[in-house]
C-alpha cells in the first residue's frame, strides 16, 4: 500500500527540501536504500494480508497442530531472522565513518533560537556568515555542529541525513553534495516558538565556482558609501548585535550582515529577501517570527526603516 | 456431580432453590453499590473500571480534538488559525494526553474492569487502591488538560527535552512534570494491583499455564510498568529540582547534560510503546479464538513471545536518539536490537493467523476491527523496521515520516484492537449488543479516515517536512499531502462520532443480549448478563483454558453456585487468594467496601502536586500531611484487620484462613512490587551519578568539597541499626515478647531519625552548594531521596508501634510489621548504596 502510493507519487517527489530528490551522495544512498526497503515491505505486507484474508474467507482446512507450528516458526521466527539480518547487513554498511576527517572544507554551524551562525574554515581561513550554506559540488564537507541555548538539529534532506546540535557537545557530519542547485534545509528538533521558521537556503556551487564565492564572501562589505541608511544603522545601535565586516565589528549577538543583501531569505528562511520583507522585519520582528531575539523598532519613522533596509540590501 | 455436597457429606444445600435465593440476596446486599452522592465512594472493580474507561476515553476525545486543531492549522501553507505559542501547546498536549491520559490508563481501566471476570474473582485484591489510582488519574488529567484554557499548557513537546523545557517561561513544564508524576503514581498503583491480581487471585485450579492470555499480558505489562515508569519518575524528580531550585542536572554550562534526560525519558518511553501495544494485542488473543471457534493455536508461543517483547523493549530506547551524535558501534547495536523485537511480535501475529486458518471463522464487527488492526499495525511495523536502521533514520527522524509511523503502530496496535475489544466486551458489561450495521460503518470510517490522514504523511516527511512545525511555506510540495491528511482527519472524527452515537443509542435500549452472545469458551462469559453487583455468582474451579467449551455442565454448576464461596454468610465482601503457580486456595480474602478515604487521599495528594507547581511550599507541605494522614487512617481502619474467626469453609471441602501475613499474603506482594518500582527509580538516580562520571574527565570535580566520608558512614551504620531493630521487633513480636517488641520499635525510630540527621550533616557541613554544579546537585538529590524514604520508614515503625499498643498488631496478626520490615530491607539497601556512592566513590575516583 505504502509503496503503491509512493510509486504513484514519484512525479511529486521533487522539491528543494526533498529526501527523495537527492543532490548529495549520502541522500542518494539513503534514497535508493529506502526504495529497496519499500518494495520489500510492500511485498511482505501484501503476502501477510493475503494470508490473513484467505484464512478468514476460506472454508476451514484440515490443518494440524503441526501445520500451525510450522507457520508460526516459519513466518514468525525463520523468515524475519533471515530478512532482518540481510537488511542490517545492507543498511549498516552505509553507517557514516566519522574517524578522521577527509574533508578539506569545514563548516561550523552553531544553532541559535532561531537562526544559524555559520563559519567556513579552509586552511587557516575562517569566514563568518549566517543563515545560508554554500557548498562545492563533488567535495566532501565536514560540518561541525554546536549550540549553546537549546537542542537544534541540522537537516539538509536533499544532501543527506540530519544531526542534532547539543549544548555542551560537538557533533560532526560529513556530507558530499553532488548536484549544483539551490536547496532548502531546516531545523528538525523542536526548539521553541519559531522552530517552524528556522530554515536556510543551501547553494551547491558547480565545481570551481565555490572558491570564487568564498573569496567574495571573505571580502568586506561591498557598499562602503556613507549613506543615510548606514548612518541610521549605526545611530540606532543595530551594530551592538550585528557585525558588518569592514564597516562595524562590535556585536556578535545577531546574525552577521556583511553580505546580507545577497542572501536569498530573511530571518533564517522566514521570508524571501526583499525591501518589503526587511522593512516589516525591522519594524516588528515578532510579527514575522514569534520569540525572535531582535527587538521591535516600531518607534522609528517609516522612511528611516526604509533607508536602513536599502542599506542592508546594498550589502551584497 | 450435582449431588456431591459442598463439604462432601450429606445432601447438597445448593440443590435447594430457596437456599440459593437466600444466598443471592445476601450476596446482593453485601455487594450493593452506595446510592446518591455516596455512589462515588464505591471502590469495586465494576464501578471503578467503568469510570476509568469513560474518563480515559474522554481524555482521548479531548486529545483528538487537539489533533483536529493541528490538522486544521496545517491544512494550508502559512496557516494562521493558531498562534505559534498556542500551536506548540496544542501539539504538546495532544501527545501528552494520548500517551499518558489514554494509552496507558485505558489499559489499566480495561484490566481493572475485566480481570476479575477473566479470573472468576469477585474483585481485585486492593479495591481502594484502584479507586485511589482512578481519582489521582482524573484529577491529574484535568489539571494537565485544563491548563490549556489558561494559556498555561506545557509547550515543549511531550518528551520535554531540556534545556528548552527549562528555559521556556511559564509553568507549563511544571504542570507537565507534576501532573504526570502524579499519574505515574496512579499507573504504578494499578500495576501493583493487576500483578497481584493475576498472581494471587486466579480461581482455584487455574494453574499458571491455564491463565487466560489476557491475564498473561496484564502480568507482563504490569511488570513492564514497574520497571519502565520509575526511570521517568526519577527524571521528573531531577527535572523539578532543576526547574524549581536551579540544580543544574541538565545544564551543560554547569556540568550537567541534556542527554541525561533523553536517556531517562526513553528508557521509559520505549517500553511505554509496548506497554500500550501489548494489552491491546491481549484483547485480540481473547477475540480471535472465539471467532475462530477453537482454542488459540500456540498458547505457549504467545506467552513466550509476549515476555520476549517485554524484555527486548527495554533494550531499544536509544533508537530515539540516533541523531544525537552516538558512536557508530552504538548505532549498530541499537539498530540490531530494534530489529530483534520484530521476531516476538511476528510470532504473535502468526499465531493469530494460524488460529484463524485452523478454525471456522465467524465474521463479526470485532473481527473486522481485528483485521483492520492487523493491516495498519503491520504497515507501521514495516516502517518501524526501516527507521530502526540508523542511516535511514537520519533522514526520517523528527520528520512527518515518524508521525506517520507512530500513528500506524499506535492506531493499528492499540486503537483498532481496543475497538475490537470494545465491541466484543460491551455486552458483558451492559447486557446489550452494539449495532452490527453501525459498527461496520464506524469501522470503514475509521479505517479509511485513518489511512487517508496518515498514509500521505510518509511522503510529507520524506519531502522534508519536520515535525512540530506550526506552519510551513508554499512551493515545497507539501500542500497537497497536508490537505489530504486534514480531510482524512475529519473522516476519523466521523468514525468516532458513529461509535459514540451507537453507544448512546444502545444504552437507552433494554438489555436483550443473550448470555455469552459470541459463544466464547473463556471463563468471563459464564457471568450473568446484564452483570450482577457481586460479579461471579460462585468462584469456579478451573480445569481448562476454555471451560465453557470443554466442560458441558460448567455453566449449570456455576448457576447453581456449586463452586466456591456461593454465599456471604458473615456479610463481608470476599474473594479467594490462591497460590502463585498451582492456584491452590490459600486464603479467603476480605475486600473492603465503599469508603471515602481513597478520594480524600487523592484530593490531598493532588493538592500537594498542584500547589508545588505554583511553588507555594508551605501549603504543599500542609497538603502532604493531609494526604499522609488520610492514607494512615485508611490503613489503620481498613487493612490487616483481625477477623472474627481464623479459618473459613469456602466450599468443595476447602477450609482456608481469613488472615494472612508475610510472603503468603497479598499485602506483602504489593509491598514487594511497589518497592521494586521504587528501587528502579532510585537506581536511575545512581545511574545519573555515574552518567556524569562517564561524560566528565574529572568527576567528582577536583575542586568540589564532596560530602566527606564521616557523615555518610555514620548514617550508614545508624540505618543498619534501625533496620536490625525493626527486624528484631518482628521476631520478638512473633514470640509474643510484648515489651521487647515495643522497645525495639521505639529504638529503631530513634536510630533512623539520627541516621537521617547524619546523612544530611555530611553535605551540609562541607557546604555543598547544589546550584553550583551537577556534582553537588546529584549528591544532594540522592540524599533527599533517602531522607524522604527514611521518613516514611519511621512513620511505618511508628504505625507498628501504635498498632502494637492498641492491639491491632499481635503475634498472630502481624502483617503490618512484616510489611514494615520488607520496606526496611529495601530502605537499608538504598541507604547503604547511597552512602557508598556519595561518601566512598570520591575516595576511589
Amino acid at each position: 500500500m505504502v509503496a503503491l502510493l509512493l510509486l504513484l507519487l514519484v512525479p511529486a517527489c521533487g522539491g528543494p527540501q526533498s529526501a527523495l530528490d537527492p543532490a548529495g551522495l549520502e541522500a542518494e544512498r539513503i534514497g535508493s536504500f529506502f526504495l529497496f526497503m519499500v518494495l520489500g515491505a510492500a511485498t511482505i505486507w501484501a503476502l501477510l494480508m493475503g494470508t490473513a484474508i484467505l484464512a478468514i474467507l476460506r472454508r476451514p482446512g484440515r490443518h494440524t497442530e503441526r501445520f500451525a507450528n510450522t507457520l508460526i516458526i516459519g513466518g514468525g521466527v525463520i523468515f524475519p531472522t533471515i530478512g532482518l539480518a540481510a537488511l542490517l547487513t545492507v543498511g549498516l554498511r552505509s553507517l557514516p565513518d566519522w574517524s578522521g576527517s577527509p574533508a578539506d572544507l569545514r563548516i561550523h554551524v552553531h544553532g541559535e533560537q532561531f537562526w544559524w551562525r555559520v563559519a567556513y574554515e579552509r586552511g587557516d581561513e575562517r569566514i563568518v556568515s549566517a543563515n545560508e550554506i554554500h557548498l562545492p559540488a563533488g567535495e566532501p564537507v565536514e560540518f561541525v555542529l554546536t549550540t549553546a541555548d537549546v537542542i537544534h538539529s541540522f537537516w539538509m534532506p536533499a544532501i543527506g541525513g540530519k544531526m542534532d546540535m547539543m549544548p555542551g557537545r560537538v557533533n560532526r557530519l560529513i556530507l558530499t553534495p553532488t548536484t549544483p542547485g539551490i536547496y532548502r534545509g531546516a531545523c528538525a528538533e523542536f526548539c521553541g516558538p519559531s522552530h517552524a521558521l528556522m530554515a536556510f537556503a543551501i547553494v551547491v556551487h558547480p565545481p570551481g565556482e565555490f572558491d570564487d564565492w568564498l573569496v567574495a564572501e571573505t571580502s568586506p562589505a561591498s557598499n562602503s558609501a556613507e549613506t543615510e541608511g548606514r548612518r541610521l544603522f549605526l545611530a540606532n545601535g543595530c551594530a551592538a548585535c550585528h557585525r558588518i565586516g569592514g564597516i562595524v565589528e562590535l556585536g556578535e549577538v545577531g546574525p552577521d550582515l556583511t553580505h546580507v543583501g545577497s542572501r536569498r531569505t530573511l530571518a533564517a528562511g522566514t521570508a524571501p529577501m526583499s525591501r518589503q520583507a526587511l522593512t516589516d522585519w525591522i519594524t516588528d520582528p515578532q510579527a514575522l517570527k514569534p520569540g525572535a531575539g531582535m527587538p521591535a523598532y516600531t518607534m522609528l519613522p517609516e522612511e528611516e526603516i526604509l533607508a536602513i533596509a536599502d542599506f542592508l540590501l546594498s550589502l551584497e | 456431580m450435582t449431588s456431591v455436597s459442598r463439604d462432601g457429606h450429606g445432601p447438597d444445600p445448593q440443590d435447594d432453590p430457596a437456599i440459593r435465593r437466600a444466598q443471592e440476596e445476601r450476596l446482593a446486599r453485601v455487594w450493593e453499590q452506595p446510592k446518591g452522592w455516596r455512589y462515588w465512594t464505591a471502590v469495586n472493580n465494576s464501578e471503578v473500571g467503568l469510570w476509568y474507561i469513560v474518563t480515559s476515553f474522554a481524555f482521548m476525545l479531548f486529545a483528538g480534538v487537539l489533533g483536529l486543531l493541528i490538522r486544521a492549522q496545517l491544512a494550508r501553507p502559512d496557516g494562521d488559525l493558531l498562534s505559534a505559542e498556542l500551536y506548540n501547546q496544542v501539539f504538546t498536549l495532544h501527545g501528552t494526553a494520548m500517551m499518558f491520559l489514554f494509552g496507558v490508563p485505558i489499559f489499566e481501566a480495561v484490566a481493572i474492569l475485566l480481570l476479575p471476570a477473566l479470573l472468576g474473582a469477585r474483585d481485585l485484591p486492593f479495591p481502594r487502591l484502584s479507586a485511589f489510582g482512578f481519582w489521582c488519574f482524573l484529577l491529574g488529567g484535568l489539571f494537565v488538560c485544563g491548563s490549556i484554557f489558561f494559556d498555561a499548557a506545557p509547550n515543549s513537546g511531550w518528551f520535554m527535552y531540556p534545556p528548552l523545557s527549562i528555559d521556556q517561561g511559564g509553568i507549563g513544564a511544571e504542570i507537565w512534570l507534576l501532573g504526570l508524576s502524579f499519574i505515574e503514581v496512579a499507573s504504578i498503583a494499578a500495576a501493583v494491583e493487576l500483578i497481584v491480581g493475576v498472581l494471587k487471585c486466579r480461581p482455584p485450579g487455574m494453574h499458571l499455564n491455564l491463565t487466560p492470555l489476557y491475564g498473561w499480558y496484564v502480568l507482563i505489562v504490569g511488570g513492564m510498568i514497574v520497571f519502565a515508569f520509575p526511570p521517568l519518575i526519577a527524571g521528573d524528580f531531577l527535572f523539578e529540582l532543576e526547574k524549581a531550585f536551579d540544580w543544574p542536572f541538565f545544564d551543560a554550562s554547569r556540568g550537567g547534560d541534556p542527554l541525561l534526560w533523553q536517556h531517562l525519558f526513553w528508557i521509559f518511553g520505549h517500553p511505554e510503546v509496548y506497554i500500550i501495544f501489548l494489552p491491546s494485542i491481549a484483547l485480540l488473543a481473547m477475540i480471535v479464538p472465539t471467532f475462530a471457534q477453537r482454542p488459540i493455536a500456540g498458547y505457549s508461543w504467545v506467552v513466550l513471545s509476549a515476555i520476549g517483547t517485554g524484555f527486548i523493549s527495554f533494550g531499544l530506547w536509544a533508537h530515539h536518539m540516533y541523531t544525537t551524535g552516538m558512536p557508530s558501534i552504538s548505532l549498530g547495536f541499537f539498530s540490531a536490537a530494534s530489529e530483534a523485537v520484530v521476531i516476538p511480535t511476528g510470532i504473535q501475529i502468526f499465531v493469530f493467523i494460524a488460529t484463524l486458518m485452523m478454525g471456522r471463522v465467524i465474521r463479526s464487527v470485532p473481527m473486522l476491527f481485528a483485521l483492520g488492526a492487523l493491516m495498519i499495525f503491520v504497515a507501521g511495523g514495516l516502517t518501524g523496521v526501516m527507521i530502526a536502521v540508523a542511516p535511514f533514520d537520519f533522514q526520517g527522524h523528527d520528520s512527518y515520516f515518524i508521525v506517520a509511523h507512530l500513528h500506524y503502530t499506535l492506531f493499528g496496535g492499540m486503537v483498532f484492537p481496543l475497538m475490537a475489544g470494545f465491541y466484543y466486551y460491551f455486552p458483558l458489561a451492559f447486557g446489550k449488543l452494539l449495532s452490527r450495521r453501525l459498527g461496520i460503518i464506524a469501522f470503514w470510517l475509521l479505517f479509511v479516515g485513518f489511512n487517508v490522514t496518515f498514509l500521505p504523511m510518509h511522503l510529507t516527511g520524506l519531502l522534508g517536512m519536520p515535525r512540530r512545525v506550526f506552519t510551513y511555506p508554499q512551493n515545497l510540495g507539501w500542500e497537497i499531502p497536508n490537505l489530504v491528511s486534514s480531510l482524512g482527519a475529519i473522516v476519523i472524527a466521523a468514525g468516532f462520532a458513529t461509535v459514540i452515537l451507537d453507544v448512546i443509542r444502545t444504552l437507552r435500549n433494554p438489555a436483550t443480549a443473550p448470555r455469552n452472545p459470541w459463544n466464547a469458551g473463556t471463563v468471563e462469559w459464564m457471568l450473568e448478563m446484564p452483570p450482577k453487583p457481586w460479579g461471579a455468582r460462585t468462584i469456579p474451579h478451573i480445569e481448562s483454558r476454555y471451560p465453557i467449551w470443554d466442560a458441558p455442565d460448567f455453566l449449570a454448576r456455576y448457576d447453581a453456585g456449586r463452586f466456591y464461596l456461593p454465599d456471604a454468610e458473615e456479610g463481608k465482601r470476599e474473594t479467594i487468594v490462591t497460590s502463585v503457580l498451582d492456584a491452590d486456595p490459600v486464603q479467603c480474602l476480605r475486600v473492603p467496601g465503599p469508603g471515602l478515604m481513597p478520594i480524600v487521599a487523592a484530593v490531598a495528594l493532588a493538592a500537594m502536586f498542584f500547589l508545588a507547581t505554583f511553588h507555594l511550599w508551605t501549603l504543599t507541605v500542609l497538603a502532604g500531611f493531609v494526604a499522609l494522614g488520610a492514607i494512615l487512617w485508611w490503613l489503620w481502619t481498613g487493612t490487616a484487620l483481625p477477623p472474627e474467626k481464623p479459618v473459613k469453609e469456602i466450599g468443595l471441602g476447602e477450609r482456608v484462613p481469613i488472615y494472612m501475613a508475610g510472603p503468603q499474603s497479598v499485602g506483602w506482594w504489593a509491598m514487594f512490587i511497589t518497592m521494586t518500582a521504587d528501587l528502579v527509580a532510585y537506581l536511575s538516580l545512581v545511574f545519573s551519578y555515574f552518567f556524569f562520571w562517564t561524560i566528565h574527565t574529572d568527576f567528582p570535580p577536583a575542586d568540589a568539597a564532596g560530602p566527606g566520608w564521616a557523615g555518610p558512614l555514620a548514617a550508614g551504620l545508624l540505618f543498619v541499626l534501625a533496620w536490625g531493630l525493626t527486624l528484631a521487633a518482628r521476631k520478638l513480636n512473633d514470640r509474643a515478647h510484648i515489651g521487647a517488641t515495643r522497645v525495639c520499635l521505639g529504638a529503631g525510630i530513634l536510630a533512623g531519625a539520627v541516621g537521617i540527621a547524619a546523612l544530611i550533616a555530611g553535605p551540609a557541613l562541607t557546604g555543598l552548594d547544589a546550584t553550583h554544579h551537577a556534582y553537588p546537585a546529584i549528591v544532594w538529590a540522592l540524599v533527599v531521596w533517602i531522607v524522604a524514604h527514611a521518613g516514611i520508614g519511621l512513620v511505618s515503625q511508628g504505625f507498628c508501634l501504635a498498632g502494637h499498643i492498641r492491639g491491632r498488631l499481635t503475634s498472630d496478626h502481624d502483617a503490618d510489621i512484616w510489611n514494615t520490615t520488607l520496606y526496611w530491607h529495601f530502605l537499608l539497601f538504598t541507604a547503604l548504596v547511597t552512602t557508598l556512592v556519595i561518601g566512598g566513590f570520591p575516595l576511589v575516583a
